[in-house]
């Protein structure tokens, strides 16, 4: 008989004991659903969470219109395949001032496109609890998120004021307009992310596993040339190179890395002996110091 | 920064023994603690750094934000990797907890890095209410300090056994060991009563490492472990396995009529296929049919796992309840001890009404004795009327419903709870149960033949409690003298209950301190639903001035039976007026605590009855009332004879 729990085997009856949780408490929760890996964890641990009954909440991707068209098919595969309500909002506003990252910035693109549009949905659906994929080892100010994060009816996150969370008594209790974030994988980390993937054998978008792309050295950065909309400035070129990505937005912010690991346990060999975060590929985190916290504090996941 | 090639050198057979070999790693939970300044956050920066946990552009970040807000001269400032908040960095303090993840060769850890400022005490026992271990800083140059004490009280309470006693910053002490075997010893003396098993003192400095994860050259006169190899072998192992079976069910599963599973969390002990479970708070027994996981029906599961049973039988269960072993079964009761740990700016009352939390079910809940404070100093008891904020204090609490629980010091899951403010929604304590009161299983609510509709219906009328609130000199004992009058005319039988009346009997003991008033609300509030039970229509004229009491008034009616009425005068008209002249008493400061000039007053949101009493005479005001009692009645007689909804 079994006596103590792997690790892995405590951080997923955690993710499972919190999703039923705002399943019992709430009245209308809904997944945020980006696609990416911690994402597909999430779904997994999620359809476990409630077998034999499907997630007794819709999927919400919201598409910024600049993701990698991979991940839209990956998404809407999966979305079929599980048999789960998907719901996917497009910031309309945006898309009519052509908001976009190449002649706004990675700023104001995000901002819009997936701050407001994030808002714009939460509200539309009156939405009052969303689980998010985010992790505490990802950023210093995601080190400081509660599991129940408090959003106010304006959805902003006061980070020095935030409720005590003892033991695994969460308190889900708001006023309406109000809402929880949620964060089920807080205490995961990528290692143990992918070790998951491998041992649960959990469908991810095939653009992390290495492949012959077309990407443009821009700004330090590799980026994957997606389509058209992208213009090369003077002197870039695109080539086709091995690369994999280790973490996935939007395609003009995300830079790829030269890799020939086209195995999950290749990918596993890598990260062990990897020097940067995983957050390097992200050209958001860098527009200044306390960006992410910024970022959160108006509405951003 | 320039775009990195990865290696990927290694085969996927070491890949697969290293995974293997992470996945037998077992797992320590520990939080930093500790007076500001003792350096908390550097020791955790100094781990991660040593445990080379920290990636090359995180490396540069903080070269970048050391030169920027750093304290430490030219050096690297470890403590801005933990402190992730921008208000943190500006102000060179922890505010809220960080939570960080490190590996050894032999163990994973995630570690909590808590504030030490008194006022962000509530985020330390946070971090704390998850750990197995504490290490507990001292500046070897400040010995032990109130919030060292304060500290190791709150971790004592929230069940830590194992405490690093880390005398840090022993560098700037010239590494002196008679001042390090001092605070030691100081340490241990106060510590004694607090049920450590172990408490394992290391000198150290943080800032250099010394003794950290390399032994240090400095202190040939220290022979023990370095932390780090304190961490990777201390046993902190608690054998839930063992303990008798408790499942706090969180969620129904019924996808479909053929399908009704318990999904939980195991707190303690092992369930098979087959086994006898207890309903606990119906004391109705089953036989586990099924441990329904995905991928396939489990044959048993152990504390700590999620999972979702389904029983033989088709018995009563809902969240909130709890599944348990037939053999030894937890405490029910609606009356128990607890020690609380308070977290609000607002003062905990005893007779208030808060909400109770524990991991799966929910009721309403007062302090009924507030036995004693825990001085944190010298852990003397000390009598109070109210626990502010970062007190810890022990309690007796009732609640309105009973819950299944064990003491804490039994099972950590089971025995805890939270306090919520039932306005602001805000988490406001943290509770740990001693026992259950002997009275709540000893007095039985007496079933009686003559009820409460019998009595009302021999006079003639539906009970109610008319709840007047309002300033001092609003017109309140005025409107429900009147009232009472013109009912009694029409043959309604009534009692006033008025708050100077009531303050000269039933009340004298009290004075006008948050605490009191609350206690004054809660008397009157129990003495009005005994009259309502007799079926009389009473009238109470309090100023009653907090919205959560008159909540917690109107909570033990029936629905529909209490009417809160707001005698609406504003304090200008109050002052003028002053009927009896304690305005000009209180603006002259001859009387404290006054409602209106230095005692809030919360003015009700949503009445039943809103009375503007300016330029109307109490007539009007009292055709109003009664005008609203016979349309109430009319109502309720409809739905009774079926003639209305």
């Amino acid at each position: 008989m079994i006596t103590a729990l792997t690790h892995l085997q405590r951080l997923e009856a955690e993710s499972i004991h919190i999703f039923r949780e705002v399943a019992a408490a709430f009245a209308k929760p809904v997944m945020l659903y980006s696609v990416g890996k911690d994402s597909s964890v999430l779904m997994h641990l999620a359809m476990k969470a409630f077998y034999p009954a499907k997630p007794p909440f819709p999927f919400l991707h919201v598409d910024t219109t600049w993701k990698f068209r991979e991940m839209i098919a990956f998404r809407d595969q999966m979305a079929q395949k599980l048999g789960f309500d998907l719901l996917v909002h497009v910031n309309e506003d945006g898309v009519r001032d052509n908001i976009n990252p190449f002649d706004h910035g990675s700023n104001t693109h995000t901002h819009v496109m997936k701050t407001v549009a994030l808002r714009q949905a939460l509200d539309k659906y009156g939405f009052d609890a969303a689980f998010g994929g985010a992790r505490r080892d990802e950023e210093k100010s995601r080190a400081k998120e509660r599991i129940f994060s408090f959003r106010n009816a304006q959805h902003v996150w006061d980070p020095k004021n935030q409720r005590p969370e003892m033991w695994k008594i969460f308190n889900t209790r708001i006023a309406s307009g109000e809402s929880i974030r949620v964060f089920p994988l807080s205490n995961w980390t990528e290692l143990d992310i992918w070790q998951y993937i491998l041992q649960e054998n959990i469908p991810i978008v095939p653009l992390y596993f290495a492949k012959e792309r077309p990407v443009v050295e821009r700004d330090g950065m590799l980026i994957l040339k997606d389509d058209d909309r992208m213009k090369l400035r003077p002197g870039e070129t695109v080539e086709n190179r091995l690369v994999r990505f280790r973490t996935l937005g939007c395609y003009p912010l995300t830079g790829a890395i030269e890799s020939d690991a086209d195995t999950l346990e290749a990918i596993v060999g890598e990260m062990l002996t990897a020097r940067t975060s995983e957050r390097q590929g992200r050209l958001i985190d860098r527009d200044e110091a306390g960006s992410m916290e910024k970022k959160k504090r108006e509405g951003y996941f | 920064m320039r775009h990195i090639m990865a290696k990927s050198l290694a085969p996927t057979d070491s890949v697969r023994d290293y995974l293997a070999a992470q996945e037998k790693k077992s797992l320590l939970r520990f939080l930093t603690c500790g007076s500001v300044d003792d350096g908390k956050s550097t020791l955790i920066g100094r781990l991660l750094s040593d445990t080379k946990q920290i990636f090359e552009d995180q490396l540069a970040a903080l070269e970048r934000d050391s030169r920027k807000h750093g304290t430490t001269g030219d050096d690297i400032d470890f403590a801005l990797l933990v402190d992730g908040l921008e208000a943190e960095r500006e102000q060179g303090i922890t505010i809220d907890v960080a939570y960080r993840f490190f590996a050894t060769p032999k163990r994973k850890f995630i570690v909590a890095d808590t504030p030490g400022h008194e006022q962000y005490t509530r985020n330390m026992a946070t971090g704390a209410s998850t750990a197995d271990l504490a290490i507990v800083l001292i500046d070897a140059r400040q010995g032990v300090l109130r919030q060292t004490r304060r500290h190791s009280i709150i971790a004592s309470l929230l069940g830590i056994r194992h405490i690093v006693l880390a005398v840090n910053k022993i560098d700037l002490v010239d590494f002196d060991r008679a001042v390090f075997d001092r605070i030691v010893e100081d340490y241990a003396q106060f510590s004694r009563d607090l049920g450590f098993q172990t408490i394992v003192p290391i000198p150290m400095s943080a800032r250099y490492g010394d003794n950290v994860s390399g032994r240090s050259d400095n202190m040939q006169w220290y022979s023990g472990p370095t932390l780090i190899e304190h961490l990777e072998t201390v046993s902190v192992e608690e054998a839930a396995v063992e303990q008798p079976f408790r499942f706090p069910v969180q969620y129904v599963n019924r996808p479909n009529l053929d399908f009704r599973g318990f999904a939980g969390t195991i707190a303690s002990g092992a369930i098979a296929q087959g086994d006898e479970v207890v309903v606990a708070k119906s004391g109705k027994s089953s036989h586990v049919k099924r441990i329904v996981a995905h991928g396939g029906d489990l044959k048993q599961a152990v504390a700590g796992q999620a999972i979702t049973l389904v029983l033989d039988d088709e018995v009563e269960v809902s969240r909130g309840n709890m599944l348990v072993s037939p053999a030894a079964r937890p405490q029910v009761a609606d009356q128990f001890a607890a020690n609380i740990v308070w977290f609000d700016e607002h003062a905990l009352l005893p007779g208030r009404s808060y909400i109770l939390r524990t991991e799966t079910d929910q009721t309403s809940a007062t302090v009924t004795d507030l036995k004693y404070r825990i001085n944190v100093n010298d852990f003397a008891h000390e009598a109070a009327k109210s626990l502010e904020m970062n007190e810890v204090g022990i309690c007796n609490i009732s609640t309105r419903a009973p819950i299944a629980f064990d003491p804490f010091a039994e099972n950590r899951t089971t025995g805890a709870f939270i306090l919520i403010d039932r306005i602001s929604n805000a988490t406001v304590g943290a509770g740990m149960i001693v026992h259950s009161l002997r009275r709540a299983e000893n007095i039985h609510w007496q079933s009686l033949d003559v009820g409460k509709r019998v009595r009302a219906d021999m006079k003639n009328q539906r009970p109610a409690v008319f709840w007047f609130t309002g300033l001092s000199g609003s017109g309140k004992s005025t409107i429900a003298n009147l009232f009472e009058k013109k009912l009694f005319a029409t043959g309604r039988h009534t009692y006033i209950l008025d708050g100077d009346n009531v303050r000269h009997g039933l009340n004298r003991d009290l004075g006008f301190t948050d605490a009191d008033r609350v206690e004054n609300i809660r008397r009157v509030a129990e003495v009005a639903k005994l009259m309502a039970d007799a079926g009389l229509i009473v009238i109470v004229s309090f100023i009653s001035p907090f919205s959560a009491e008159r909540r917690m008034a109107r909570e033990l009616m029936a629905d529909g039976e209490f009417i809160e009425v707001f005698v609406d005068t504003p304090f200008e008209e109050c002052a003028r007026r002053d009927p009896k002249g304690l305005y000009a008493r209180a603006l002259n400061g001859e009387i404290k605590n006054f409602t209106g000039v230095d005692s809030p007053y919360e003015a009700p949101e949503k009445p039943e009855i809103h009375l503007k009493t300016l330029g109307k005479s109490a007539e009007e005001m009292v055709d109003a009332l009664e005008h609203w009692l016979n349309e109430r009645d009319i109502a309720e007689d409809q739905y009774d004879n079926g003639g209305g909804i």
